[in-house]
């Protein structure tokens, strides 16, 4: 579904991306592991079309065809989803009308008439269910006055919303408590299907106790120095990072 | 023959003259003789050039036109009931004019020296200072007509106030003096809309002047819709004086016209007074808005709140001037002001100026402005929503103005609001209010 080949990238002449390589298939849950500042944020961006980052070298691909020249809406309508770390606040624009100019976007783009007002209220009913969400919550102002784990749980509706192919979860586990993250994982994991795929971008375990990866990568300095199966998550936890690094070092 | 000779020729020939005050009238038109216009030498008037206007040809009357209440219908509420005051030309409309003041009196200002000669000759120039600048000079000593409302002790207008100044079928370029005298008793209340709209593309240049007197314990709340003819040039001055626990808000949404002055004071005369002034200006091409606004805290326990918000494109050009005076005696006087600019160009300017003048030492006092750009991550997270980038930017732009928005009181008023705001934005929006 995913292929990255040999990704380079820079922000204001500092090289984030320094070579990455990952390919994703539909039904695989992935995990990008790795210190601050090794250039998590970075790849959720990049691969999501973030316009300030500066591609040196590479190339991402999504189900065969090459997705670098297109712009953040363009992916999104093709079936990409991140979750922000930090959802941005949009006072004035409810969650409903947000989500119905989002879900109408994209459903023009594939050229599909607007979802009638009748089906889209009952299919934010059902997510909503999912997501333990209160009534309320649709005519509040997006992200305004949320709490850390109301905002999380947004995202996720979201994305709930507009059924992404792949979805990329970039620190939805920070700010949660366990209530909250019981129930966002939940959400997660009820929306797997052998079609689509996700990439959870976390520091700690935490959420992979809730979201059993298949994979899990290290990333270091801008490359994935490590890559293993679930109990790598495990052994991270114990041993903290540093044996990965001077590994990657010494190489 | 220049502008100012012609308007000093036409007070003495009496062209314009209807209202009585005529001492005071000769005082006026001798302080417009003396002062002239303001040029950008004068601070005040620094980043706002007037020379252009001044300098066309116009003539200061025209006779009253046909205007089908139809054509009238895009430019005024109708889906909800109001008491509704036109003028077409500066004259009083009484065809299209629908008032039902049971509760109030609400007339022109012409048939106010009819009607309640006490109260016009009490209150007319109440508000304006001793050594006025040249434009209240000139309005004061050629206006001949406006809106007079005048609400009593204790009642309460349920209905809100629209007034329309039009201008249509003008024969040639024109310069009008509108004179609005808002007079609200103790413990009243009312809300007012009012808007200058030209039909016919004509260069219309008009300088207005409202009076607001609050009494004590009174409500008034005053809103501006400046959405003009691209051909048409307001200076619009506005003072008010309020009483003791008065609660006054002028909020003015600049979208249209060429040229917008708005002179905005305020005067707290009595204790626990509250006044409000907030603004949205959302302009383009090579329009320009300036707001000038005064508050001048003059007795203790008082409060002002101020916020106005500036979107501007292509090479339009802002204003803002906010000047808070707070007297030696002035205590527990709170007063806030915000001024936050997006540009959305390198050739989109604003000149902001916050100037807080404050002599008393137990008061809360703050300013703000901002100068910047859409935010880009949150341009980012609209857009990885499949949100196209010109309806995120204007979801965006709605998002910054909707603070200013959210406050006012009259909910077909937001929404008419609303919609210019999503038109101007060149989206279809469907944002609830």
């Amino acid at each position: 579904m995913l292929e990255i080949k040999d990704l380079k990238a820079t922000i204001e002449g500092n090289k984030i991306l320094t070579g990455i390589n990952l390919k994703v298939n539909a039904g695989e849950v992935h995990a990008i592991m790795g210190p601050n500042g090794s250039g998590k944020s970075t790849l959720s961006s990049v691969i999501a079309g973030r316009e300030e980052y500066e591609i040196e070298d590479g190339s991402i691909d999504f189900n065969g065809s090459d997705i670098m020249e297109l712009s953040p809406e363009e992916r999104s309508h093709k079936g990409i989803f991140l979750s922000f770390q930090y959802p941005i606040e949009i006072p004035g624009v409810s969650v409903s009308n947000f989500l119905k100019t989002s879900l109408n976007e994209s459903r023009k783009a594939q050229g599909l008439e607007p979802m009638p007002a009748g089906d889209l209220l009952k299919m934010m009913r059902e997510k909503m269910e999912l997501l333990e969400i209160k009534k309320g919550f649709l005519s509040r102002s997006l992200n305004q006055g949320f709490s850390g784990g109301e905002k999380k749980r947004n995202e996720i509706f979201q994305m709930a919303m507009l059924e992404p192919k792949l979805a990329i979860l970039d620190e939805t586990d920070s700010g949660l408590d366990i209530d909250a993250l019981r129930i966002v994982a939940n959400g997660v994991n009820k929306l797997k299907s052998k079609d689509n795929a996700t990439i959870i971008i976390t520091h700690y375990q935490r959420l992979l106790d809730y979201i059993v990866p298949d994979y899990v990568h290290v990333l270091y300095d801008g490359k994935i120095v490590k890559s293993g199966a679930k109990e790598l998550a495990l052994e991270l936890e114990e041993k903290g990072y540093d044996w990965i690094i001077k590994e990657a070092e010494g190489k | 023959m220049k502008l100012k000779d012609k308007l000093i020729q036409a007070y003495k020939d009496g062209a314009t003259r209807g209202l009585s005050f005529e001492a005071e009238r000769a005082k006026h038109i001798q302080q417009l003789e003396e002062m002239g216009f303001p040029t950008i030498k004068d601070e005040e008037w620094k980043y706002t050039n007037l020379l252009p206007i001044l300098k066309k040809d116009y003539q200061l009357s025209e006779s009253i036109s046909k205007v089908t209440a139809q054509s009238l219908e895009e430019y005024i509420l109708t889906d909800t009931d109001t008491h509704l005051v036109v003028f077409v030309n500066g004259q009083y409309s009484e065809e299209l004019s629908s008032i039902d003041d049971k509760h109030a009196c609400i007339c022109s200002l012409a048939e106010a020296e009819v009607k309640k000669p006490e109260i016009l000759k009490k209150y007319w120039g109440s508000c304006l200072p001793e050594n006025p600048d040249s434009l209240v000079a000139l309005n004061s000593a050629l206006s001949n007509n406006g809106t007079f409302i005048y609400v009593p002790k204790n009642k309460l207008v349920k209905k809100p106030i629209q007034i329309v100044y039009i201008t249509n079928e003008v024969s040639a370029d024109l310069f009008l003096q509108i004179r609005n005298l808002i007079v609200v008793e103790e413990n009243a209340q009312v809300q007012i809309t009012e808007r200058h709209q030209n039909f016919d593309g004509k260069e219309v240049f008009t300088n207005a002047l409202t009076e607001i007197n609050a009494a004590a314990n009174s409500i008034i709340d005053f809103y501006k819709i400046q959405n003009d003819k691209r051909s048409c040039s307001l200076i619009d001055n506005t003072w008010v004086n309020q009483e003791k626990t008065s609660n006054c808000t002028v909020d003015t949404f600049s979208f249209g016209g060429k040229f917008i002055r708005n002179n905005l004071s305020f005067l707290l005369n009595g204790e626990y007074a509250e006044s409000n002034m907030r603004g949205i200006t959302l302009i383009g091409q090579n329009q320009l808005v300036d707001h000038h606004t005064l508050v001048d805290h003059a007795v203790p326990n008082c409060q002002s709140n101020e916020l106005y918000k500036g979107i501007f494109d292509d090479n339009a050009k802002g204003v803002f001037n906010g000047k808070v005076m707070v007297r030696p005696d002035s205590q527990k006087t709170n007063a806030f002001q915000s001024n936050n600019n997006l540009l959305l160009t390198d050739s989109a300017s604003i000149d902001t100026k916050p100037q807080l003048e404050i002599y008393a030492d137990d008061v809360a006092c703050s300013h703000g402005c901002t100068i910047g750009q859409l935010d880009d991550e949150a341009l980012f997270y609209l857009r990885s929503r499949g949100i196209p980038f010109k309806e995120a930017q204007a979801m965006l732009m709605y998002a910054f103005t909707n603070d200013v928005l959210s406050n006012v009181k009259i909910p077909e008023l937001k929404e008419k609001l609303n919609r210019i705001i999503a038109e101007k934005l060149g989206v279809e929006l469907n944002i609830e209010v």
